[in-house]
């Protein structure tokens, strides 16, 4: 089942003279369990495309899907319960709560959501232990490292009900080996039921994606094929990756 | 990957039988680099014509005997070790000269072809983060040559996109055609050494 959809999105910015277009008929399924990455340079539309998928921003033309609701015409309301409860964001610069522990960071868009603070840390917790991080609850973000921080904000971002991840260049900030345990992270929660977009430029943290789609001048020029069946893979005609 | 200076590795954590090198031979290479672990006793051999290794077993074959390493091979794996692999010379890169080819042909779209083979090296690049994505079977040695073939490919695709974005602006900034981009190109060929 889709959990995001994009039919035919477009973003305009601007009018007349000034209009510039960010996106162009976009179409993009991501399914749960799946991990897409969104690759292209900067000025791409990548961003914008992220935004509009989170329901962060209105698109001029076409249909943002998220289990199986249409945004558009959710009242402002329903838009924000669907922000607090169904989608997570990542983004590169972490975005933790310095005055909070790193489970009070995790826990505050469930207490946001109205869950009784008590219930909301216990997942909150769960949220960390899953991701490795449960000794790291108590400690306050600039007590932790690049790596950890990034951690902490992907825990906030899957924590509780939620079912799609939004990442806008998650480990732009950190280095390869914190980057790809980042990536790691990303894809143990689609391993666990949820569906995650990355937007990058880094072709690194794209290749731990299921499928990758290049995006340029707004439009989604082209994607990757389907990664190789396992069956595929026991076929000796099929090529496979050798080193030198 | 030189049989010679893995062998003289494997020698200076200690003395050790041929056979016993041949099996840490295989181990610590064969995943990585299937090699012919059929030289490894002629090359054996040579280590101690060289005085690199040394052996009491005069008479015993080359599985029996119990090599040690010389002073001499102790210098010769320190040098090789630090001496970098020549990198002077570029390799002449077949996909370079391709995307020089199309952003010179009027009829093929060079931004095109420059996809093409960015998709080719994202596919590639997810084969290889597949095989590294259960970390708790992850082989060290494994894993560090897996990233060194990634980084490799990175590297290819972050030319692209420097390429792309080069035609790009010469493109933009020509305000005649896209053969002004084409005119610069000779210049670039001869100094890659691409006209030869």
């Amino acid at each position: 089942m889709s959990i995001l959809e994009l039919r035919k999105v477009s973003k305009v910015y601007g009018e007349g003279e000034t209009e510039v277009d960010a996106l162009t008929d976009i179409d993009l399924s991501v399914e749960r369990g799946s991990l897409v990455a969104i690759m292209g340079p900067s000025g791409s539309g990548k961003s914008t495309l992220l935004t509009i998928a989170g329901s962060l921003e209105e698109p001029t033309n076409g249909d943002v899907i998220i289990n199986g609701s249409r945004v558009q015409g959710m009242s402002r309301n329903d838009k924000a319960r669907l922000r607090r409860r169904t989608v997570g964001y990542v983004f590169q610069d972490f975005n933790l709560l310095a005055g909070l522990t790193a489970v009070e960071n995790v826990s505050l868009p469930l207490e946001l959501d109205g869950v009784p603070m008590k219930k909301a840390q216990a997942k909150g917790m769960a949220a960390l232990e899953e991701l490795g991080l449960a000794d790291r609850a108590q400690s306050y973000p600039d007590q932790l490292s690049g790596g950890e921080r990034q951690r902490v904000a992907i825990a906030r971002a899957v924590v509780g009900e939620r079912s799609l991840l939004l990442a806008d260049e998650p480990s732009g900030a950190l280095d390869s080996v914190n980057g790809e345990s980042v990536m790691r992270m990303i894809l143990a929660a689609c391993h666990g039921g949820i569906a995650a977009v990355v937007v990058t430029h880094d072709a690194k943290l794209a290749s731990w994606a299921d499928r990758v789609v290049f995006l340029r001048d707004g439009k989604a020029v082209d994607e990757t094929l389907p990664p190789p069946t396992p069956e595929e893979l026991l076929n000796p005609d099929v090529p496979k990756p050798s080193l030198p | 990957m030189s049989i010679r200076h893995s062998l003289l590795a494997l020698l200076s954590e200690g003395p050790k039988y041929g056979f016993q090198l041949r099996q840490e031979f295989e181990a610590s290479t064969g995943e990585v680099w299937p090699l012919n672990v059929g030289q490894v006793y002629t090359t054996l051999q040579r280590l101690e014509r060289d005085g690199l290794a040394e052996s009491d077993d005069v008479e015993a074959d080359e599985r029996q005997k119990n090599y040690r390493i010389t002073d001499l091979g102790d210098r010769e794996l320190a040098h090789w070790l630090r001496t970098p692999p020549d990198l002077t010379h570029p390799p002449r890169d077949e996909l370079v000269i391709k995307v020089l080819v199309a952003s010179r042909l009027p009829d093929v779209d060079v931004y095109d072809v420059i996809q093409v083979h960015r998709r080719y090296l994202v596919q590639l690049m997810q084969q290889w983060t597949r095989l590294k994505e259960d970390e708790s079977n992850l082989d060290l040695a494994f894993a560090l040559a897996v990233d060194a073939e990634l980084f490799r490919l990175d590297s290819v695709v972050r030319w692209l996109d420097s390429a792309d974005g080069r035609l790009r602006r010469a493109y933009l900034e020509s305000s005649t055609s896209p053969t002004h981009v084409t005119e610069v190109l000779p210049r670039i060929r001869r100094r890659n050494g691409a006209h030869q």
